[in-house]
Formats: C-alpha cells, sequence, structure tokens
C-alpha cells in the first residue's frame, strides 16, 4: 500500500499543535529542512522540537513561532556562530518564550535508544559533575545496581512523529539511507510515526535488493513524502554539497526580528511548497550544489 | 604577533601537535577539523578521528570541512555508524584525545557553552554542549581551544557544560568521573598546562610577539606562570603549507575561533 503523502499532507495530518517533533537525526546532514518549512507555513504551535544538532532549521522554527520547548545537544547555526531567532527567544521571549532542555550528543542517542527499546531509561557514564545535571530534569545520578558506579539515568524519549530523511524510498517507507547516520534509527524505532522524506521514490526490489541497508522495517512507516533537495542547504551524500553561503546569508539577514521576519516572509511563507523554494534558489545554484561526480560503491552478493 | 602567521594558525598548529601518532582523536566542530587533517599529512599519519555524527576516518578529508558531516569527510571514510555506537568508543575508553572548544573557561578547565549569567534568564543563551560534555567526561586528554579574551577567562563559570576539574583536586573522582580531564588549552596568546597537584590552568607558553602581561590582562583569574615559560613554537614551513592548502581563504584560521 503506498504511503505517499505531500509534505503539506502529512504536516496536516501528522503534527497537531503541540505535538513533539523529531526533525534532523543527522546532526549537520540529512536535516529534512522541506518539513521544517512546512510546519512554519502552516503555522503549527506549541511544538517541541527534537534533535541532537539541527544547524540552523530549529532556529527558523523558533523564528516563526512554532515551539514552545527544544531538546537538543546544540542549538545554533554550525558554520555561522550563535542563532539569533533562539537567542531572542529565550533571552527575551520573542516571538514567544521558550523552554530549553539541554542534552549532550551520547545522551540525546541514548534517550531515544531508551525509547526505542521501550525501556523507561539507559545509564551512562558522561555529563556527571556537569550542570547539565541540575537543569534537565530528565538526568538522575543513580548508583550501579551492580557495584559503586555513578551512573547518570537518561530518561526515554518517544516523541508523536520523526521526520527523516534519506536518499531513496519505496512507497511504503522501507528506506536506504546512507552517510552519517546520527541518531536516524533511534528516531525510527522510538517515534510513534515516521515520515520519510526521500530524494527518490524506487522500486520495492531496488531496497530490499540491499536489506542490510535498510533504515526500518516498513511497517513503523506512517508516510512517504517524495521531496527532491528537500534537506537544503545541508547535504545529501551522493546527491547536493552543504551550501554553505546560505548558512552565513541567514546568520546576516537574521541579526534583527525585522530581519527574521524578512526572511522567513521571503523563504517559507512567501513560497507554497518545496518546488517553489527550488525555483526561488535558482537553475543555476541547485546545479552548482549537485554532487560533481559519482563514487559507487562496490555491489554486494546476497546470493544463496 | 608575527606576520608570518595568524593566531588562529599558531593554534590549529598547537593542536594538531596533541594528536599523537596511531591515536583514537575525537575531533569536533569547527578548528579541530583542520587540526586533524594537520597531524595525519605530518606527524600523526596513523591517527584515527571520531567524530560524533558517527563518522570514522583514518584519511583526512580531501577538501576543507566546514561541518564534520561534509560529504567529503563521508566518501572514503573508516567507517560511518550511528551516533550512539562512535560515542560508545569514547564511554568504554577507546579515545586518547578529544578537542571541544567554548564561550568561557576557568582556572580548573571548566567550561560553559550553554548560559551566560543565570540559567532561568540568560543574559546569552548559547548553543549547548553538542558532543563537548560527553568527550570532555571521557576521553584520556582534553585539548581546550579558546580565544582569549578576559570575559571569556572567568575565575568561574557561570555554568559547567564540560567538565574540567570541577574546583580542583580530587573533584572528578567525587563526582564519579572514571578518567580524564584538561591537558591543555591552547588560546589566542599562549597555552596553558594544568599543574598535577592543584589541577589549575598553568601558563605555559605564549605565541610569539606576546607579552605576559597582556596575557594577565585578559585573564580574570590570578595567572599562574611555568617556570620554564617560553615562546610557542611556530609552525613549522610545513604545516603552514598543509594549512594554506587545505583552507584556501583562512574560513578556520583568519576570522573564526
Amino acid at each position: 500500500m503506498s504511503k505517499l503523502l505531500t509534505m503539506r499532507e502529512a504536516v496536516a495530518e501528522l503534527v497537531p499543535d503541540g505535538a513533539s517533533v523529531l526533525l534532523g537525526a543527522g546532526l549537520e546532514g540529512l536535516i529534512p529542512f522541506a518539513a521544517g518549512h512546512e510546519i512554519i507555513r502552516q503555522r503549527k504551535r506549541d511544538l517541541t522540537v527534537l534533535a541532537p544538532i539541527s544547524d540552523t532549521l530549529f532556529d527558523q522554527m523558533v523564528g516563526g513561532g512554532c515551539v514552545s520547548t527544544v531538546r537538543a545537544a546544540w542549538v545554533g547555526n554550525v558554520s555561522a556562530g550563535l542563532g539569533h531567532c533562539y537567542r531572542r527567544a529565550v533571552e527575551h521571549g520573542q516571538p514567544r518564550p521558550l523552554e530549553t532542555l539541554d542534552y549532550s550528543n551520547l545522551t540525546f542517542a541514548l534517550a531515544l535508544q531508551a525509547g526505542a527499546q521501550g525501556v523507561p531509561y539507559l545509564p551512562t557514564r558522561s555529563l556527571l559533575g556537569t550542570d547539565l545535571l541540575q537543569t534537565n530534569p530528565d538526568f538522575k545520578v543513580v548508583q550501579s545496581p551492580f557495584g559503586e558506579d555513578q551512573l547518570v539515568a537518561v530518561r526515554a524519549l518517544t516523541p508523536d512523529v520523526a521526520f527523516i530523511a534519506v536518499q531513496r524510498a519505496d512507497e511504503e517507507g522501507a528506506a536506504h539511507v546512507w552517510g552519517a547516520l546520527g541518531v536516524a534509527l533511534e528516531g525510527c524505532a522510538s517515534a510513534r510515526d515516521v515520515v520519510i522524506v526521500a530524494e527518490e521514490i524506487v522500486d520495492r526490489d531496488v531496497i530490499l535488493s540491499d536489506p542490510n541497508r535498510i533504515l526500518t522495517p516498513a511497517f513503523r512507516v506512517r508516510a512517504v513524502v517524495h521531496e527532491p533537495f528537500g534537506c537544503h542547504p545541508s547535504p545529501v551524500q551522493g546527491h547536493y554539497r552543504r551550501d554553505h553561503a546560505a548558512y552565513h546569508e541567514y546568520h546576516q539577514q537574521t541579526r534583527s526580528p525585522e530581519g527574521a521576519e524578512r526572511w522567513l516572509a521571503e523563504w517559507v511563507h512567501g513560497l507554497v511548497d518545496r518546488a517553489g523554494y527550488l525555483d526561488k534558489l535558482g537553475q543555476e545554484r541547485v546545479g552548482s550544489l549537485k554532487a560533481r561526480e559519482a563514487r559507487l560503491a562496490a555491489a554486494v552478493d546476497y546470493g544463496f | 604577533m608575527g606576520s608570518e602567521f595568524s593566531a588562529g594558525e599558531i593554534m590549529v598548529v598547537a593542536a594538531a601537535r596533541e594528536i599523537r601518532d596511531a591515536e583514537v582523536a575525537f575531533v569536533g566542530m569547527r578548528l579541530p577539523l583542520l587540526a586533524f587533517c594537520i597531524a595525519k599529512n605530518t606527524h600523526a599519519p596513523r591517527a584515527i578521528g571520531l567524530f560524533e555524527a558517527g563518522v570514522i576516518r583514518d584519511v583526512p578529508a580531501p577538501e576543507l570541512l566546514f561541518t564534520m558531516c561534509d560529504p567529503p569527510n563521508i566518501a572514503g571514510a573508516a567507517g560511518c555508524v550511528p551516533t550512539a555506537t562512535v560515542m560508545a568508543h569514547l564511554q568504554r575508553g577507546d579515545v586518547q584525545v578529544g578537542f571541544i572548544g567554548g564561550a568561557e573557561v576557568d582556572v580548573h578547565g571548566n567550561l560553559n557553552t550553554s548560559y551566560i549569567g543565570s540559567w532561568r534568564e540568560p543574559l546569552v543563551r548559547l548553543p549547548g554542549s553538542g558532543g563537548a560534555a560527553d568527550i570532555a567526561c571521557l576521553a584520556h586528554r582534553l585539548v581546550i581551544i579558546m580565544p582569549h579574551e578576559r570575559r571569556r577567562f572567568r575565575t568561574r563559570v557561570d555554568y559547567i557544560t564540560s567538565p574540567g576539574y570541577g574546583d580542583g583536586p580530587g573533584w572528578r573522582e567525587r563526582v564519579g568521573l572514571v578518567r580524564g580531564g584538561p591537558r591543555r588549552l591552547i588560546t589566542t596568546l599562549g597555552v596553558f598546562g594544568f599543574d598535577p597537584e592543584s589541577r589549575g590552568a598553568t601558563l605555559q607558553s605564549y605565541h610569539p610577539g606576546v607579552e605576559i602581561a597582556e596575557i594577565e590582562r585578559e585573564t580574570e583569574w590570578p595567572l599562574k606562570v611555568a617556570d620554564d615559560v617560553h615562546p610557542t613554537a611556530e609552525p613549522t614551513r610545513e604545516e603552514l603549507a598543509v594549512i594554506r592548502a587545505y583552507d584556501r581563504e583562512g574560513y578556520w584560521t583568519k576570522s573564526q575561533v
């Protein structure tokens, strides 16, 4: 059964106000910016957004007024500096007040892994002595039941919906992803609803030809969105490079609240969908970011 | 500062020299991306680099990286695994040296990258830990890279994102950390080590052209200077050639730290 939806449909149906949404499981690559932009465009409110690092996407969603809580290890602009919208929301409550719950990359991954395993927490040796233990109530210092070791119990996270970007998927949601995996596997396994955002839709046979590369069994996938260039300005291995200039431009243009408003009007609210975004970006820029040469992996043989 | 190289370049080189050959290094974001390339191309050709997105490399990326997930860092990698898997190497003690930066550092090498002022009503909301807290807790040796300004070199940081030696000797053991601690603090002005007794930062070298008095002015805590303090070793011609071949525009070495 085909699970194909447009991004507009997927967001309208699966992201109610108040939902917790995982976006950007790949840290600095494979970030589904198209999903975040559609959430902004539909003016969703009071969301909890989750990711280890989602580069500028969370800054944009916070600037768009969609977010009341951020659970993340790092929020800002990875190659250009601090996130201006994020700062304004936390420091001045603009455009809305924002609660932030701090993680590290390891503890964020463990929180999703606990959610994926269906257990209330997982232990770690990280974060002992840090102030994250004081400011995020979802960490507790515990003693090992098997000895004297001090550990941090990291409470499970189970997002309502996870948008996971991949290179290719079939219409039922079986997908192949390659590159920096980040928390994509745990994201798919812990979320109630999984939305696969695919550069390419391929036949089921293509996906089943390499079962070890399948991200998640299709039965856990709720919807599949075909969204070419859906991760720009973040990179997708084998498809397009990171648009470093876009991050720099965003940083410059969002220094003031008015600038951020203008940026959102120009790049999100003023456009209908991702195709409109790509038109605005222009063929020349899109073309300049495409992978310059193929680097094919050797075929694997599943013969028997 | 001499005109032959920038503060960024001497910092990158000082950081690169902290990676010994055949070690496993946790690389992280920004300047260390370049330091790993320099080490691999000079004195540490067998070093392994880990990146928290899940990338493992035993040959440096073929071109300049802006982030660890840039496609040139993935093609030809020695492994691409989940974040939890690469962090497991760190947690179980496989990583000899890790690199992080921060907005504020204190005399015991504690770093703040989270909140300036009170965390409930911060003056500045900084980006947060990323993988830094994990690296500071779990790597055998920690190398910190920071712009040296008085407002950043605090007697006590407002918030401990990434722990150094806490309030001094015995603190890491008390809170349950099983290893590690800052080994080196590399700044735009000089290089500090950490005294094994007091666990406090001690100035070991000042960069060429920098006066110790300037370092004192830019440091809020009473500066401790090593008896054998000396000028920081200058980058070699070979090291500079590698830096400039990678970072032609000086993205990481000219304007940013």
